[in-house]
């Protein structure tokens, strides 16, 4: 088969598919993700397709489940646990930080932990607060974790795919936004290399950096640049933990300019660590001080107005790269 | 059917607070396709006697704890329906002034202390709210609601010990509906008689059923008075069931049309209706009385909502600490 339109939705659900027909050792588990068919019906079916063992529904019980996760995999299965959104997975942080992120290292090398948990992440639909977070950079703070955030249709699959092969646990985020969109799928094509960021647009002007559901948002502000003529290469990272400061730093020594499009609140956010990063290793590339455009630091609000103005937009974006331009006239 | 030891004026007062939350809640229904409301939007249809019954019998300062399907919780703490709605409609005029909409309905002076939408994170904080009480001297009762799937998560089984431990006067009150979301009771416990795990806490614990009004508010009153006096904290179980899907759409893959169609046969204000008839309390034109009061309430509550003035932008940040460092 060759390239088809597919959704974000479709190509984590192949992946997860794939990943269970080829190794007998990976199942799926999580709430509501067998009968029910998951709560954003990525699992939808696969129930039926692959029985019960494979799909296990489990009871509402984060931190037992993320953790019987970390046993799983201790014990030589290769678990992908789904936990509803990155909201919920504070019930089961400590099994992650404290039990998956460490037991390696802390085993003197002895102990592995192939586990992958993939969450919906992010705000947008009007969830309110306690739904609407994006913690990606709490996991993508701890040694011993990768995270995997991918932005565009192929690389759903390809993430979960590559998650599943990896000897460590990976974090796996899935932003609530792009389960609807559609790409182009190509479900036979080799995995593709998620470890590494992708440039998804080359340009001359300025490097916009994002990852996951900001990426579609970085698009169209490229897009809306250009017609500016304003030449941006949009960077997504892909991977979250370890950064691939060699694609960033590349493509910055290109552009000398930098805007960092991040859904997380800005103190202490993944933002302020490649524009760190980049200060650390490509000082004398930059010419303007980089931009970051990041959630407003307040609650995520329920009200749309509202819940659209903490949230980072194509307007904002496209205003924070004219502020890293050099001035006209 | 036993006889119902109870006035005119109060029995009419239960049944029009049940005839008001269902008829607010399928005007809810009807607005979220209208586009008016958004976000989730959990339904408590079929489960009104829950919250009627349960607060009928509690006192204005005593606590409350609730889920994000706390419409009618709310509506019965004394949250005005129109604030209600316009929470709903993420205006200035809201109970929240638009921050928290359906899921997240708080009340100072009614003591409703969510809306929370983490299953088991209201909990907790009913053990320290009565520890509030408790170490403050005062005798006030937490309430504190929750459903069936909540009793999976770690913080219930830590609460009810604290609880215990502490003889806190909380009053749990779980509220069966026999499903987390699409995962029915025997699929996600163990142990399916609820009322046994308190009982391993040595909570005296006892289920209720939770579509008989009358019920619900004679054995919260008797357990509440003990929570009051110092006995420590109780546990009931209200079995009840809900109507609608988990929030305003799923494909309800997870139960069959006769499962649900059984339940509305004991549609807890139809059934109480007929009671309440048979003994010659209420006919119909008290019936249609209250139907219209209701109408005009929640009729009103739309209007009010529909010309409230948005939260400007610029108070975006407000409320987010009350003394912010300069
Ligand atoms: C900690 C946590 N995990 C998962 C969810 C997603 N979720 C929302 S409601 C729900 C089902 C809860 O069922 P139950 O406690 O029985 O309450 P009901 O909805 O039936 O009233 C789930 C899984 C959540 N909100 N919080
Ligand atoms: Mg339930």
């Amino acid at each position: 088969m060759t390239a088809a339109t597919a959704t974000y939705r479709e190509a984590v659900r192949s992946g997860i598919r794939r990943a269970i027909q080829q190794d007998t050792r990976v199942f799926l588990m999580g709430e509501d993700v067998g009968r029910y068919g998951g709560a954003f019906a990525v699992s939808a079916g696969l129930l039926e397709e692959l029985g019960p063992e494979r799909i296990r529904d489990t009871p509402l019980s984060e931190s037992a489940f993320v953790g019987a996760g970390v046993g799983a995999a201790l014990g030589g299965m290769r678990p992908i646990v789904e936990v509803m959104t990155v909201n919920f997975s504070l019930l089961a942080i400590d099994q992650l930080v404290n039990s998956a992120a460490a037991l390696r290292h802390m085993s003197g090398g002895q102990l592995s932990v192939p586990l992958v948990v993939r969450m919906a992440t992010g705000a947008g639909r009007q969830l309110a607060a306690q739904h609407s977070h994006s913690f990606e950079n709490w996991y993508a703070h701890v040694p011993g974790l990768k995270v995997l955030a991918p932005g565009t249709v192929q690389d759903a699959r390809d993430c979960v795919l590559a998650a599943v092969d990896d000897p460590d646990p990976v974090i796996v985020f899935e932003h609530q936004l792009l389960y609807n969109v559609q790409g182009t799928l190509d479900d036979d094509a080799p995995v593709a290399d998620v470890w590494h960021a992708a440039v998804l647009e080359t340009g001359t002007d300025l490097t916009l950096v994002t990852y996951g559901g900001s990426v579609p948002k970085a698009l169209a502000a490229a897009a809306a640049l250009r017609s500016e003529g304003i030449n941006p290469e949009v960077v997504d990272l892909r991977c979250l933990r370890p950064l691939d400061w060699q694609t960033i730093i590349a493509s910055v020594t290109r552009t000398h300019r930098m805007v960092v499009v991040d859904e997380g609140w800005k103190t202490g956010s993944l933002a302020g660590e490649i524009v760190a990063g980049v200060v650390d290793r490509g000082f004398y590339e930059l010419d303007a001080a980089p931009e970051r455009v990041c959630s407003v630091e307040v609650a995520v609000p329920y009200a749309k107005h509202l819940e659209d103005a903490v949230l980072p937009s194509v307007s904002r974006i496209v205003e924070a790269a004219r502020k890293v331009m050099p001035r006209h006239g | 059917m036993t006889y119902l030891d109870m006035s005119r004026e109060h029995a009419t007062e239960l049944l029009e607070r049940m005839v008001l939350i269902r008829r607010f809640e399928e005007k809810c229904a009807e607005q979220y396709s209208a586009g008016k409301i958004r976000g989730f939007l959990h339904l408590y249809v079929g489960e009104e006697a829950v919250a009627v019954g349960a607060l009928a019998s509690l006192r204005p300062d005593d606590n409350v704890v609730a889920t994000y399907r706390e419409h009618g919780h709310a509506l019965i703490r004394g949250i005005s329906p129109s604030a209600v709605m316009a929470e709903m409609y993420g205006k200035a005029t809201g109970c929240a002034r638009g921050r928290g909409g359906s899921m997240h309905l708080f009340s100072d002076a009614g003591r409703l202390f969510g809306g929370n939408a983490i299953v088991a994170g209201g909990l907790p904080i009913a053990c320290g709210l009565a520890l509030a009480d408790l170490m403050s001297k005062r005798e006030a009762v937490t309430a504190c609601f929750f459903g069936d799937g909540a009793t999976d998560e770690g913080a219930y089984h830590e609460a009810l010990n604290l609880a215990s431990l502490w003889k806190l006067p909380v009053l749990f009150l779980c509220e069966n509906n026999l499903y987390a979301m699409g995962t029915a009771l025997e699929r996600h416990a163990a142990e399916t008689d609820l009322t046994r795990i308190p009982a391993a806490h040595r909570i005296p614990s006892e289920a209720v059923d939770g579509m008989d009004v009358a019920a619900i508010e004679r054995t919260v009153r008797y357990a509440a008075d003990l929570v009051r006096d110092g006995a420590g904290p109780r546990f009931l179980e209200l079995r009840t069931y809900r109507f609608r899907a988990h929030s305003m759409y799923d494909a309800e893959r997870y139960r069959s049309k006769d499962e649900v169609a059984k339940w509305m046969e004991r549609d807890p204000i139809t059934m109480f209706e007929r009671r309440l008839r048979q003994q010659g309390l209420i006919d119909d034109t008290l019936i249609s009385q209250i139907e219209e009061r209701v109408a005009n309430v929640v009729a009103a509550a739309v209007d009010a909502a529909e010309e409230a003035p948005l939260e400007p932008v610029s108070n975006l940040c407000r409320d987010l600490y009350a003394r912010a460092p300069t």
